[in-house]
């Protein structure tokens, strides 16, 4: 079965790619979305009866020189069948919402053929990042982790006429480079201190990492400090955080259901994968956690203020993910690692929620995707707005206060806010709260500006607005159901409840009866902050904790790992207080009002807020400067080697010699060769008894006489 | 005694006795109507005698006093030299016939040369050096000069007969010196007798011989007779000229150089150097400027020459190892080059000019590709075999220490894939034109391709022939 899961997306691939001459479009499409609802089903069928204890398939050998040994296998545990779903699911919705997305696409003439190659990049994105997630070593998971980016590249740069959509690919390919270099020098850094890239051997050496000096460039550093520093860069690259941000937003180039499945829901999520399926070493690396939660926080804010202006509809959405991810890795800094994976779950369906609708609502709009052209669209596509609703209360965290009942980003979001306050980061926690404040405010804008107010833009295209076919409205209701229920269904095992928690992981069991008492605590929520003595009262049986988790190591570690101190963490986030707890559901109401008060009460607002405020308001728009001052830093200077190189040193040097040579002298020396092959006979033999007197004559004066 | 002795020659009796009786048989019976038959026999004959030779010999054994020495050198080199020929034999026999060409005296005079081949490959004196020597060259001259009525196959069996002359008389000079100062005409007399540091005269003895085999393989400078005798020669007796004689010569030199003078490998190193890179850089560099695709092959051959002595100038026993895998690629590559040209024709006239190639892979793709195969294999461009060969001298340059020799054969192969590469881009590139016609027999054809496929296939482990070579020059070296 997880044999299938992993590998008949990558047949299914194959075929559509190569064989849909054969097969036709038609059969290329159906069956890739077929292979992939099957594989959607059996991933929920190996998550629910998953026991959390894992185990590893082994497929075949891979590489095997030397000390290094890798295979291929598939590693299942709670982390992976966790992606498993992710991917699946959002895959598997993606490809059906796809047949109708792009049934039609007026980038292609009538005689040309792109859905089957479409399909078939889909289906290879999918198996790449199903080899990311099952991987049991590090080199697999690089493989997972270049495929991946190779079908984004593919898929950003599919509509490869528009320049601006190869430029896109191109950026995001590059900008990944430099994380994947990153990425790398960590692998080489693991396998040079641990001799092994098998993740077991790894963990199994976390500890003594931490106790070991590493020099690296300039300085000696903390061994796991560096390394896991070094693997967070390249989650930063995948990830879309801040400094390498940049490719994200201009991804969105690639048709929209790409952007769902790999811009939202499954490939950036990559980094925070990476980075709770290396716990066991992130949790000896406290500064390097300490560096994610900063970066986190600030990526949360920086995009979070970037969507309020934006006016494309999908780079709203683009912020808004690059923000989420911020979130996760604000959770995985603090070592609630569980969190961060919720987050990442619920995250998945309603952000790829949102995604789809979106491209419902361009798909409607004749590929409009300006907001200033739309307006009034909730008659003309209810089904459509509906879905977008659900996905709006989703992402800005809509659910009653101090209960578990709310829509799943106010669950998981919520989660991580409290986790960032309980480790005692204020800037984290102040941080992602204005940055929830944020995403109210453009979340509710953009359905304001799409769905409320009056009709703007193109009259034409808002007479023939047109609700999608069924194919594409079936994933958006599947996603709502996930976007409302997944949040309260999960919340227990992924944050809520460290027992349950521990076993859903399958991590090594803490003391059992502190843990009851603390569980009973949270079952209560409102008590919690009065509570918070009993965190304290925790540390002596820390120390226990302690003693069974070393005994514990290596035979029996779950998929994730948390030391004593995000325990700790972990507890205190259980029993934050109360205006931690509502503060993020503030801040949502906040942001709600501000933006019905700006697009519904007076919508001559915005302009006038933009015209008083026009430098923030073009630092905004501008995304900071950032790319204007990447160009300045890296690109021209780049731009102005190369000319360099190839100007000065190709075509001059390298270029005028050879052919100078080529060109010149040798055509010279062919003539000259020609010429004496005068075809007399005597000058023939003039020329042996010549080559021979020479002969004799060096040898006479440098060998043999002396 | 005297019958071990035949017992060791066995091979090349039975295939003189055979030539001889072919010879009386042809005349007394149908003369040149037994002309295709008596080809395929004789083709038959090499094929069974080089399968005999290559799985029943044995160590190292010699006959007559030393002055024929059977060992795996011998061995590898006859086996290459009966199997090309053979395969020469072949594919000429359908071009021949067109042409009128076939005479019941073209396969005796190449089993007389090839018996000629066998002796020089297997000499340990002087005098069977010579015998072979000049049995070899005499056949050759006729088979040039075989297509009577021409002038310019007449001219060329003058032209090789004439230089070959000299050659002779240069050479014998050197034997006749060699004997003067060493007393003796056996080689392993000659090695006892130079010692570790030779005489003046002996070593202008050595010189003079040298020289002579330089001609025979065709190193610069004593190459000029090649591109015309190629050119003008039928096209047939080129194939043969370009493959089995080369392998002779080159085992003679090797033979002569180890086995007489392996104790001042110093001395004919510095030679073998020179002929080596002169003959690299004439056979690159004059190649650009020809037309005819038989001058072409012939400065290939001359640059080929350059790169196995390479392998020879090394001085040790993977030079010898690398040399002979070069050899036997060359030889292979050779036998499909020249099955496509002599299918190379328009209206039932042979055609040479490489312009006359324009946009063939249009009419012929699969021929097309298999000749683009064995040119980027002469060129000696990875992954074809061409290039395993040319690693093999290319190793064994560097690992003694001859570093500006490798550099300079790297150079020099640069410039020859020059017009290896012109002619796959007429092929592919030209302009239109139909200027071949005709069809190609199956025996050709299965040439060509099997030559392609075995450039393409044998990366893979050479077909084993690198242990067997390294056995040979293990036995030549010690």
């Amino acid at each position: 079965m997880e044999k299938f899961i992993l590998l008949a997306p990558f047949v299914g691939s194959l075929i559509a790619g190569f064989g849909w001459r054969f097969i036709g479009e038609k059969g290329a499409q159906w069956l890739t979305t077929g292979i992939l609802f099957l594989c959607a089903a059996l991933s929920w069928v190996l998550f629910l009866n998953f026991d959390g204890q894992a185990y590893t398939i082994h497929l075949l050998d891979w590489i095997n020189s030397g000390t290094l040994n890798t295979d291929w296998a598939i590693r299942i545990d709670r982390l992976t069948v966790i992606m498993l779903i992710v991917v699946n699911t959002v895959s598997s919705l993606v490809h059906l919402y796809s047949m109708g997305y792009m049934a039609h696409d007026e980038n292609w003439g009538h005689h040309e053929h792109y859905k089957a190659r479409f399909f078939a990049y889909l289906s290879f994105f999918t198996f790449a990042m199903l080899m990311l997630v099952t991987s049991d070593n590090l080199v697999q998971m690089f493989f997972g982790w270049e495929g991946v980016g190779v079908a984004s590249y593919l898929l950003i740069g599919f509509y490869y006429k528009k320049p601006s959509a190869n430029a896109a690919a191109m950026k995001a390919f590059v900008v990944n480079r430099v994380g994947d270099f990153g990425f790398a020098l960590g692998i080489f850094g693991l396998y040079m201190l641990t001799d092994s890239i098998q993740f077991d051997v790894i963990f199994d050496n976390a500890p003594h990492l931490a106790e070991t000096q590493l020099h690296f460039l300039w300085s000696d550093w903390n061994a796991a400090n560096l390394l896991a520093f070094l693997l967070f860069v390249g989650a930063m690259g995948k990830s879309a955080q801040l400094i390498l941000h940049t490719w994200l937003p201009d991804a969105m180039e690639g048709p929209t259901p790409v952007s769902a499945l790999i811009h939202a829901a499954t490939m950036v999520t990559a980094g925070v994968f990476l980075v709770c399926r290396m716990s066991p070493l992130f949790e000896y690396a406290p500064e390097t956690k300490s560096f994610i939660m900063y970066l986190g926080a600030a990526t949360a804010f920086f995009a979070a203020t970037v969507g309020l202006v934006q006016n494309d509809i999908k780079r709203v959405i683009a912020y808004s993910t690059c923000s989420q991810l911020g979130y996760m890795f604000v959770a995985a800094g603090a070592g609630i690692y569980g969190a961060a994976m919720f987050h990442l779950f619920t995250h998945a369906f309603f952000k790829a929620m949102l995604f789809l609708g979106a491209g419902s609502v361009i798909h409607a709009m004749h590929h409009e995707q300006d907001m200033r052209n739309y307006g009034n669209l909730r008659k003309k596509i209810p089904f459509t707005f509906w879905a977008m609703m659900i996905g709006t209360l989703a992402i800005t965290g809509v659910g009653i206060p101090l209960t578990y009942y709310g829509f799943a980003g106010f669950l998981s979001k919520d989660a991580i806010i409290e986790s960032a306050y309980a480790s005692g980061n204020g800037f984290a926690f102040w941080a992602l709260v204005i940055a929830a404040l944020f995403t109210s405010f453009y979340s509710w804008r953009l359905m304001f500006m799409t769905f409320y107010g009056k009709e703007r833009g193109d009259h034409h295209a808002h007479e023939h607005a047109h609700e999608s076919p069924l194919v594409m409205l079936v994933p958006l209701g599947v996603l709502a159901m996930g976007a409302i229920f997944a949040g309260m269904i999960w919340l227990k095992p992924f944050f809520g409840d460290h027992d349950k928690m521990t076993e859903f992981f399958g991590m090594p069991h803490h003391v059992a009866a502190t843990e009851e008492g603390a569980a009973a605590d949270h079952a209560a929520p409102a008590e919690e902050h009065a509570a918070t003595d009993a965190a304290h009262g925790e540390v002596a049986a820390d120390a226990s904790h302690a003693a069974m988790a070393a005994e514990h190591h290596g035979a029996e570690r779950g998929a994730i790992y948390m030391s004593d101190a995000s325990n700790e963490v972990l507890d205190a986030a259980h029993h934050s207080p109360v205006w931690v707890k509502v503060s993020p559901f503030i801040a949502m109401l906040i942001g709600f009002f501000t933006a019905w008060v700006m697009y519904i009460r007076k919508p001559h607002l915005p302009a006038q807020l933009a015209a008083n405020q026009a430098p923030l308001y073009n630092f905004l728009l501008n995304k900071w400067y950032f790319d204007e001052l990447y160009d300045f830093v890296f690109v021209q200077p780049a731009k102005a080697i190369g000319r360099f190189f190839w100007k000065r040193g190709d075509e001059q040097t390298i270029d005028g010699g050879i052919n100078g040579l080529a060109m010149g002298i040798v055509p010279f020396l062919t003539k000259l060769a020609g010429r004496a092959q005068s075809g007399y006979v005597f000058t023939y033999a003039f020329a042996m008894v010549l080559g021979i007197a020479v002969i004799l004559t060096w040898v006479t004066l440098t060998g043999g006489s002396h | 005694m005297i019958s071990s002795d035949i017992q060791i020659v066995l091979p090349e009796i039975i295939l003189a006795l055979f030539a001889m009786g072919a010879l009386l048989g042809a005349v007394y019976t149908g003369k040149d109507k037994t002309a295709s038959f008596l080809t395929w026999l004789t083709a038959g004959v090499f094929l069974v005698l080089g399968a005999w030779i290559g799985l029943n010999g044995q160590g190292t054994q010699e006959a007559f006093g030393g002055m024929f020495i059977d060992d795996s050198f011998s061995r590898f080199a006859k086996v290459v030299i009966l199997f090309s020929a053979a395969a020469v034999l072949i594919v000429s026999i359908d071009y021949m016939a067109k042409r009128d060409l076939l005479r019941f005296e073209y396969p005796i005079l190449v089993a007389l040369a090839t018996v000629g081949m066998m002796v020089m490959v297997s000499a340990g004196d002087l005098m069977a050096l010579y015998m072979g020597l000049e049995l070899q060259s005499l056949a050759l001259y006729v088979v040039a000069s075989l297509r009577r009525d021409s002038a310019k196959s007449t001219e060329a069996g003058l032209k090789y007969f004439v230089l070959g002359a000299l050659s002779s008389g240069l050479l014998l000079y050197g034997a006749s010196l060699t004997y003067g100062f060493a007393g003796t005409t056996l080689f392993s007399g000659i090695l006892t007798a130079v010692g570790h540091d030779v005489s003046i005269g002996l070593l202008f003895g050595m010189v003079f011989m040298m020289s002579g085999f330089a001609f025979k393989v065709s190193a610069a400078p004593f190459h000029m007779w090649t591109p015309d005798v190629y050119e003008g020669s039928p096209t047939p007796v080129t194939a043969f000229f370009a493959t089995a004689p080369k392998v002779a010569a080159m085992g003679l030199f090797a033979r002569v150089v180890y086995d007489a003078f392996g104790g001042v490998v110093g001395d004919w190193q510095q030679i073998v150097m020179m002929l080596s890179i002169l003959s690299m850089f004439v056979g690159a560099i004059a190649a650009i400027g020809q037309t005819n695709i038989k001058r072409l092959m012939a400065y290939s051959s001359i640059a080929h020459m350059g790169f196995a002595l390479m392998g020879l100038a090394a001085g040790t026993a993977m030079g010898v190892e690398a040399m002979l895998v070069y050899m036997s690629i060359y030889v292979t590559m050779n036998i499909g080059t020249f099955a496509f040209i002599l299918s190379m024709e328009k209206d039932g006239k042979p055609v040479t000019e490489i312009k006359a190639l324009s946009m063939y892979s249009k009419k012929e793709p699969l021929k097309a590709l298999a000749l683009l195969v064995l040119m980027f294999s002469l060129a000696g461009v990875p992954p074809m075999l061409g290039f395993m060969g040319k690693l093999a001298v290319f190793r064994a340059a560097l690992e003694a220490d001859l570093v500006w020799l490798a550099v300079a054969a790297g150079i020099a192969s640069v410039i020859g894939a020059f017009y290896y590469l012109r002619v796959v881009y007429y092929m592919y590139f030209g302009e239109d034109s139909d200027a071949l016609d005709g069809t190609m027999s199956p025996v050709a054809w299965g040439m060509l391709v099997a030559s392609a496929v075995i450039m393409l296939v044998g990366i893979v482990n050479l077909f084993g022939i690198v242990p067997m070579a390294a056995e040979a020059a293990q036995a030549l070296v010690n």
